[in-house]
């Protein structure tokens, strides 16, 4: 079995409670950190342990936190954000839903290391059951005097709210999600300033995934060195994966970076396999706002090396031919999925959710979304294909919030590498009428339709 | 600090945005602007129009910058170079930025008051392209009353935020918003409110296109029809100071005084924009004149205007011989080979 750092302890009955997950040596990295650590030297560790931000970008989570200006005086937030709403991820929730207290163990710890007093949870509307989860682990907490004022005897104190949005995915961005924290319309702001200079109510904050924020425990209790041993290269430590689709044993797995595709795919540890054994066909590997990946290219890189779930193995070759790591949300497809059909889906979504801050997005992910479904409905032109290739690029780069592109490069991927059955979809329009087209004739056995 | 835009070179203070230094400078290096509004505080960033190409970053950094940048919210460094009117990238880009902002416009000018001042109109004519790609059908809105002064006409709305800052900065109770997300956002006052705020009307001023538009001036002219006058009056609420736009001895409309940028000077207060339209109200100053590139510069009568003569045939209105005999189906029998003519 692999190294466990996040699930390890998940499946001991009652770890949901206070009293099991005490009992089973949580919160010893809040006594560690608290009574034998500088704040610097937690960040230090947390520098050397190479974890990178689990949210989607990446960004190594202990330069992030020494941004953060101590210089100024004002008081400092660490903000973690829950909001997970990328379509295809949902390992935020299991791991609240079933180990509430290691987000909040992690959330004193760190805050402990930014020198936060004030610190929050957002998450999103739609899972208010695991609010209550958290609300009720918080007061926990603070009955067994891990928050508060002094804690532990010392002179740190740290208030910690949960804080729940109103069904919003433009709030997992950053500063939308200060912005909607105070209590304002969740529209992303312009950056610079970044939030580590200006961030909740004008103070330097830092903002932090779940799962970012619950690896910080064992980093303190074990060593930012430790971590770093496992995975590769600069994909160190442990990842949560959302495996969904044509697998036979879809669910949340934490993997040691660094295994391949080919093992998360087909051991029986993790996916199983296909579902019915029926071919691969398109792997989305980071979420909704990644380049989808054709089957060729999947097991192997454009240049023959094995692809590895690691950040750099998943997006080698650049959007040409690789993809990327993003929140880990691993969508499989198999043959009788429809490339188009999935874009639509994924443009529709942007197009709920853009914010409607700036013209590119706003109106580009509406078009984006109507010309998809004109093919996908049979009453596309060949011209059109140009055309959504057209709005991706003039939308992507020109927008205020990373939203645009992550609405543009599903687009741009799918025409990339699946062009044929965008043209199969324009040529023969009665056939995909059918909502199931490729359910019993999958795009593989009728490609010759088109190929001449 | 130096900067400079498609080669033409100026000194600025520290905090200058591009936008600012290029409207120093002036000319075509202008980058059009359909949301910052120097007038209001935390305005820009969203439309995308004013999108630059930084080419050095600065004298300490001068690598480019890879992205192109929103010129109203990007700082000057010392010794930047950019490129506005230069850089094809940024053609493309303001394309782009116009047709994104066309594709759900209703684009009704010919009943729409804001038609000749309109920045959306001038957009289109300098950066716009002459083919329709979006073949859906455009969104529409429901019609919402938001007062007596105002009219609301969400369809021509560009969500450019800047009547938001109005009713945050000038007017004590801001009682509209943006409600909605994505193309189907709107300027609305969500539970029907009216807006009558006495320095409500600026947000017809700073509105960049004919979604906000003054109701008592409704569909009674076209703005280049009317004569635009410098005028003033004693106001306790305000400076006064407005522009009168005459129809004859009639005061058809008032609004701010408006810069070349087509931003105002000093906002006014309701009271003298909606409710003295009397001449006798104002002390009238003189004919306004408009720098910036508009339709009403075509009636602008500072300039000294000639006469125009338009040279015609002598017998135009009886037409050509050779078509009044065909027209009248005499002696000519129709041949394909004519029509072709
Ligand atoms: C449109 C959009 C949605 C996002 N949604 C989330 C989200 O749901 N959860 C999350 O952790 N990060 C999300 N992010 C990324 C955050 O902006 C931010 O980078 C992240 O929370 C930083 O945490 P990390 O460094 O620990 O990954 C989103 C970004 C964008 C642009
Ligand atoms: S890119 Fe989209 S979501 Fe982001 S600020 Fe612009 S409109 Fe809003
Ligand atoms: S807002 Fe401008 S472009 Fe739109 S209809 Fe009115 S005049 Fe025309
Ligand atoms: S109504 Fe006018 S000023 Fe207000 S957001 Fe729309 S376009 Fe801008
Ligand atoms: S004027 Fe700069 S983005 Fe609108």
């Amino acid at each position: 079995m692999a190294t466990k750092i996040l699930l390890d302890k998940i499946n001991v009955p009652g770890i949901r409670s206070y009293e099991v997950y005490r009992q089973q040596g949580g919160y010893s990295s809040v006594e560690k950190a608290l009574k034998t650590m500088t704040p610097d030297e937690i960040t230090e560790e947390v520098k050397a342990s190479g974890l990178r931000g689990r949210g989607g970008a990446g960004f190594p989570v202990g330069l992030k936190w020494s941004f953060i200006d101590k210089k100024s005086g004002k008081p400092r937030h660490l903000v973690c954000n829950a909001d997970e709403s990328e379509p295809g991820t949902f390992k935020d929730r299991y791991l609240m839903e079933y180990i509430p207290h290691l987000l909040i163990e992690g959330m004193i710890t760190s805050s402990y290391a930014l020198g936060a007093n004030l610190s929050y949870i957002y998450i999103r509307g739609e899972y208010m059951w695991v609010f209550k989860t958290l609300e009720r682990a918080i007061k926990e907490a603070y009955a067994a005097g891990w928050l508060g004022k002094n804690i532990l005897g010392t002179d740190y104190s740290l208030d910690l709210h949960v804080h729940c949005g109103a069904g919003a995915y433009i709030c997992g961005e950053e500063t939308a999600l200060i912005e909607s924290l105070e209590g304002k319309r969740g529209n992303p702001r312009i950056k610079p300033p970044f939030p580590a200079v200006s961030g909740l109510w004008g103070n330097p904050t830092v903002v932090n995934n779940v799962e970012s924020i619950a690896n910080v425990p064992w980093i303190v209790n074990n060593s930012g060195a430790d971590y770093a041993k496992l995975g590769v290269g600069r994909s160190t430590g442990t990842k949560l994966i959302s495996a969904s689709g044509h697998i036979k044993k879809p669910g949340v797995y934490e993997i040691e970076l660094g295994i391949s595709v080919d093992e998360f795919i087909n051991s029986d540890e993790y996916c199983g396999g296909m579902m019915d054994s029926r071919p691969l066909k398109a792997l989305v590997p980071g979420g909704s706002s990644v380049p989808v990946l054709p089957a060729h290219l999947i097991y192997k890189t454009a240049n023959g090396e094995d692809r590895m779930m690691t950040y750099e193995s998943l997006a080698e070759g650049g959007f040409e031919s690789g993809s990327m790591m993003g929140s880990g949300g691993f969508i499989v497809y198999n043959d009788t999925a429809c490339i188009v059909r999935n874009t639509w889906n994924f443009a529709r979504f942007y197009a709920h959710e853009s914010c409607g801050q700036c013209s590119p997005c706003r109106e580009g992910t509406g078009w984006l979304e109507k010309v998809l479904h004109r093919i996908e409905t049979g009453q596309g032109t060949m011209e059109d294909i140009d055309l959504l290739w057209d709005i991706q690029k003039n939308i992507e780069g020109n927008t205020i919030c990373p939203l645009g592109d992550a609405a543009a490069w599903p687009v741009a991927a799918a025409i990339r590498h699946f062009r044929d059955e965008f043209e199969y979809h324009v040529l023969y329009p009665e056939k995909v009428k059918n909502r199931d087209h490729f359910m019993n004739e999958p795009f593989e056995s009728i490609k010759h339709l088109i190929t001449n | 600090m130096k900067v400079t835009i498609d080669g033409h070179e100026i000194e600025v203070e520290p905090g200058t945005t591009i936008l600012q230094a290029a409207r120093m400078i002036g000319g075509e290096s202008v980058p059009p602007a359909m949301c910052y509004y120097s007038k209001l505080e935390d305005t820009g960033g969203k439309c995308r129009a004013c999108l630059v190409e930084v080419s050095k970053g600065s004298e300490a950094d001068p690598r480019p910058m890879p992205k192109l940048m929103a010129s109203c919210k990007t700082g000057v460094m010392d010794g930047m170079e950019v490129k506005s009117i230069s850089s094809d990238r940024v053609l493309e880009a303001r394309k782009a930025v116009t047709e994104f902002l066309l594709i759900n416009h209703p684009l009704d000018c010919p009943v729409c008051d804001q038609a000749g001042e309109c920045d959306l109109q001038n957009l289109s004519f300098q950066h716009g392209i002459s083919q329709k790609r979006f073949k859906e059908d455009k969104r529409t809105f429901e019609p919402e009353n938001i007062g007596d002064n105002i009219q609301l006409h969400m369809n021509r709305c560009i969500l450019c935020y800047r009547c938001v800052k109005v009713a945050e900065q000038l007017t004590d109770d801001r009682v509209h918003g943006v409600c909605g997300r994505g193309d189907h956002a709107q300027i609305s006052t969500y539970i029907s409110n009216a807006i009558d705020n006495e320095f409500s009307g600026n947000m017809i001023d700073v509105c960049p296109v004919g979604a906000l538009t003054d109701k008592t001036f409704r569909f009674k002219s076209r703005v280049w029809f009317n004569k635009p006058y410098n005028a003033h009056r004693n106001c306790t609420k305000c400076s006064g100071k407005v522009t009168l736009w005459m129809f004859g001895e009639e005061i058809q409309r008032v609004t701010a005084r408006k810069d070349e940028f087509h931003e105002v000077e000093e906002f006014i207060c309701n009271q003298c924009r909606f409710d003295h339209k009397e001449p006798t109200d104002w002390v009238i100053e003189g004919p306004r004149k408009f720098e910036k590139f508009s339709v009403i510069n075509q009636n602008n009568y500072t300039r000294k205007l000639d006469k125009v003569v338009i040279k015609t045939e002598e017998h135009i209105l009886e037409g050509r011989e050779q078509d009044r005999i065909k027209i009248s189906m005499k002696n000519i029998p129709y041949t394909e080979h004519e029509s072709k003519e």
